[in-house]
C-alpha cells in the first residue's frame, strides 16, 4: 500500500466519525493551546521584569550603606550603624574612569503644602545625574539644573501625581510649593510613569541633595546610584566604588554593591525556571490528550473488527493495519496541533487588547515543543490500539458483525 | 491445485476440547464447482476459513499450488490471500463509508496498485457486475443483491484463482440470491476455482461438486455426473 493511499484511508475513516474525531480534536487542541499560552505567560512576565529593570536606567550599580554579605566575619550586632555614606563618598566615585554617573539620593519624609493643600511625601534629594541615570523623562519644564551638588537651592521637580493632587490641570511651573518649613520654587513635573519597581515615582518631590540635607539635619545618604561607562564597564566600576569608598572610610569595606545585571539575571533565571515549570504542567495536559486518544482509538479497533477482519482477509497484513491506525493518530494530533496553535494566537491576540502593558508571546521552542509532544503522545499513545487491531484473529473479527 | 491432508483444527472452548476439523482430507482442482455443506458445528465453516489462509491446521498439511503454506509467514500468507484468494462473505463485510467504488477499489489500494490504473479497473469490474450507476453509492444506500454483488466485484478485482463464499446468499431474499448465484456461476465458467459453503440444499444442487460435513469430518463426497 502506498503511503499516500494509507493517509487517504486514515483521513476517510476519521471523516467517517466526525464527532468522535471533533473531541480527540478538541482534546489535542486544548493542550497545545495552554502549553502555548502558559509560556507565553511566563515568558511575558520574565520580558515585563526585565523591561521595568531596564526603565531603571542602564548599567546601573547600587551603591548601599552597611554591608549585607554573609560570607565570612562576624554578623553584624543590632545596633551597629556603618559609617555613613556621605555626598562626598559619592563625588568621589566619579574619579573612576569606569563610572559615567553619579547620583546620590537622599530619601525622608515631609508634608508638601500649596494654598492650604497638604501631602506627606516621600522626598528625594539628589542632583542632576538622577535624570539620566534613571531614565526619568519630564512632562513640564526642567530637571533640578547640574551645578554644584553642595549647594542648597530652593527648586524641586514634582512628580505627575503629587502635582495633580496639589496643582490639579493648572501649570505649577514657577509657582511656590513649602516643604517642611522651606519654600520651594516649582521648576518642572515628571512624566506619568507609573509604578517602577514597586516605588511610586508619580507620588514624590524631588530636590537638590544639599537641600535635603538640611531640611532632614542629616548627611546620610539612602543609596547612591552610579552609572557605568557601559556594560563591560560594571565590573571595573563595582571594583572601583568598593576601593574609593574603602580608602575614604579608613580601609573598611562597609558598603553593599549591587549590580543591576546582576539582578536582571537572577530575575532572568527565575523566571526561566517559572516558564518551563509552568510549560511542563500544561505538558500533561497533552499527555491527558494523548491518552483520550489512545482511550477512543481502542473503542474504534473494537467498534471496526468487521473492517479490520476484511482488510486481513483481503490481504493486508498486520504490519500495514498498524500502519492505517497511527497514521489516524499521527493525523489527529497533527491537526489538532495546528488547531491548537490557532486558538493559542487567538488567545494571545486577545490578552494583548486587553493587557496592552503586558508583553506576552509565545517563543517559538514553546511552539515546537508543544506540536513534537502532540504528536509523540499521539503516536505513543496510539501504539497500543493499533497493536490491537493488527493482532485481532481475522476468523474471530469477521464472524462479528 | 488444492489439497489437504489429514487437517485437522482444535478449539478449546473452556473446559472441552472440540474437534472442528477431524482428518480431513480434500482435493481440488482447478476450475471445480464445489459447494461444502453440513449443519451447524460440523466444521464447513473453519474448513473453508483454512483454505481461505485465514486461520492455519494445527495438524496436517495445506498444499496450495503445489505450496506447503503450513509453514509460511503471516506476511506471506496475507501475500497469497490478496493475490489467489477472493472471499464472498454472508454479511458482504463492505466498509459503510466508503462508496461502492471505494469499497472495490480496496484490494487494488493494498496492493499498491497506482491509482489512474484503480480508476479503469473497478469500473471495468462494476461494469461487467451491472453496478456502474451505483458507484458512487454508499453501502447503505444499496439493496441486499447489489451489495453482495459490490462484494463480488471487490473478491474478483485481483483475478484470483480461488473464490470461497461463506452462505454468500444466506442473508438475500431469493430473487436477489439467484442473481448472485448466477453471477458467481459465471465466474466459475470464466476459470476460476469456486468452493461455497452453504446451508441451502438447492444451492448445493447445482455445484459440479457437493462435499458434505458431519462432526468434522467429511462424510460424503460426491460429483455430479453431467
Amino acid at each position: 500500500m502506498k503511503i499516500d493511499d494509507t493517509l487517504g484511508f486514515a483521513f476517510r475513516s476519521l471523516r467517517g466519525y466526525p464527532l468522535r474525531t471533533g473531541l480527540m480534536l478538541l482534546a489535542m487542541a486544548i493542550g497545545v493551546a495552554s502549553v502555548v499560552l502558559l509560556t507565553a505567560l511566563g515568558e511575558g512576565a520574565r520580558r515585563y521584569v526585565t523591561q521595568e529593570f531596564t526603565s531603571l536606567g542602564t548599567h546601573l550599580l547600587i551603591v548601599l550603606p552597611g554591608r549585607s554579605e554573609t560570607t565570612g566575619g562576624p554578623p553584624p550586632l543590632l545596633g551597629e550603624t556603618p559609617r555613613d555614606l556621605t555626598l562626598e563618598d559619592a563625588l568621589a566615585l566619579l574619579r573612576s574612569s569606569a563610572v559615567r554617573r553619579v547620583a546620590p539620593v537622599m530619601v525622608g519624609s515631609a508634608p508638601v503644602t500649596r494654598d492650604g493643600l497638604s501631602r506627606e511625601t516621600v522626598i528625594l534629594g539628589t542632583t542632576a545625574a538622577m535624570a539620566e541615570v534613571r531614565n526619568l523623562s519630564m512632562a513640564q519644564g526642567r530637571f533640578l539644573p547640574a551645578g554644584e551638588a553642595s549647594r542648597a537651592e530652593a527648586h524641586c521637580v514634582l512628580g505627575h501625581k503629587l502635582k495633580t493632587e496639589l496643582f490639579g490641570n493648572t501649570s505649577p511651573l514657577g509657582r511656590f510649593v513649602r516643604i517642611g518649613e522651606r519654600r520651594f520654587r516649582v521648576i518642572g513635573t515628571l512624566a506619568p510613569r507609573g509604578q517602577s519597581l514597586g516605588v511610586d515615582i508619580s507620588d514624590v518631590a524631588i530636590i537638590p541633595v544639599a537641600s535635603a540635607s538640611a531640611l532632614f539635619n542629616r548627611v546620610s545618604l539612602f543609596r547612591i546610584l552610579v552609572q557605568a561607562r557601559g556594560r563591560d564597564a560594571i565590573p571595573r566600576a563595582k571594583k572601583a566604588v568598593l576601593d574609593i569608598i574603602r580608602e575614604r572610610h579608613d580601609g573598611e569595606d562597609d558598603v553593599t554593591v549591587i549590580t543591576q545585571d546582576a539582578m536582571l539575571a537572577t530575575f532572568d533565571r527565575i523566571f526561566k525556571t517559572l516558564t518551563l515549570a509552568v510549560a511542563g504542567i500544561a505538558a500533561i495536559s497533552l499527555a491527558v490528550a494523548g491518552i483520550l486518544i489512545m482511550n477512543v482509538m481502542l473503542v474504534a479497533v473494537s467498534q471496526r473488527t468487521g473492517e479490520i477482519g476484511l482488510l486481513k482477509a483481503l490481504g493486508a497484513p498486520g504490519g500495514q493495519i498498524l500502519r492505517l491506525f497511527l497514521s489516524e493518530s499521527a493525523m489527529l494530533s497533527l491537526v489538532g496541533a495546528a488547531l491548537g496553535l490557532l486558538l493559542a494566537g487567538g488567545g494571545l491576540l486577545l490578552a494583548e487588547r486587553f493587557f496592552p502593558n503586558f508583553p506576552m508571546v509565545a517563543p517559538a521552542w514553546a511552539l515546537l515543543a508543544a506540536v513534537g509532544v502532540a504528536l509523540a503522545s499521539g503516536l505513543v499513545f496510539g501504539v497500543m490500539p493499533a497493536r490491537r487491531a493488527a493482532r485481532l484473529d481475522p476468523v474471530a473479527a469477521l464472524s462479528r458483525r | 491445485m488444492i489439497c489437504l491432508e489429514q487437517v485437522e483444527r482444535v478449539f478449546q472452548v473452556g473446559e472441552e476440547t472440540v474437534y472442528a476439523l477431524q482428518q480431513v482430507d480434500l482435493t481440488i482442482q482447478p476450475g471445480e464447482y464445489v459447494s461444502i455443506m453440513g449443519p451447524s458445528g460440523s466444521g464447513k465453516s473453519t474448513l473453508l476459513n483454512i483454505l481461505g489462509l485465514l486461520d492455519r491446521p494445527d495438524r496436517g498439511v495445506y498444499r496450495l499450488e503445489g505450496l506447503d503454506t503450513t509453514e509460511l509467514g503471516e506476511r506471506k500468507q496475507a501475500d497469497i490471500r490478496r493475490h489467489k484468494i477472493g472471499f464472498i462473505f454472508q454479511f458482504f463485510h463492505l466498509i459503510p463509508r466508503l462508496t461502492a467504488a471505494e469499497n472495490v477499489e480496496l484490494p487494488l489500494t493494498l496492493a499498491g496498485v497506482a491509482a489512474s490504473q484503480r480508476k479503469t479497473r473497478v469500473a471495468e469490474a462494476l461494469d461487467r457486475l451491472g453496478l456502474a450507476d451505483r458507484s458512487r453509492h454508499r453501502p447503505d444506500q444499496l439493496s441486499g443483491g447489489q451489495r453482495q454483488r459490490v462484494a463480488i466485484a471487490r473478491a474478483t478485482i485481483m483475478q484470483p484463482a480461488i473464490i470461497l463464499a461463506d452462505e454468500p446468499t444466506g442473508n438475500l431474499d431469493r430473487a436477489s440470491g439467484t442473481d448472485v448465484i448466477e453471477t458467481i456461476e459465471g465466474l466459475n465458467r470464466a476459470g476460476m476455482t469456486v468452493v461455497i459453503v452453504t446451508h441451502d440444499p438447492e444451492l448445493g444442487q447445482r455445484t459440479g461438486r457437493q462435499v458434505r460435513m458431519l462432526d468434522g469430518r467429511i462424510a460424503d463426497d460426491r460429483r455430479r455426473t453431467a
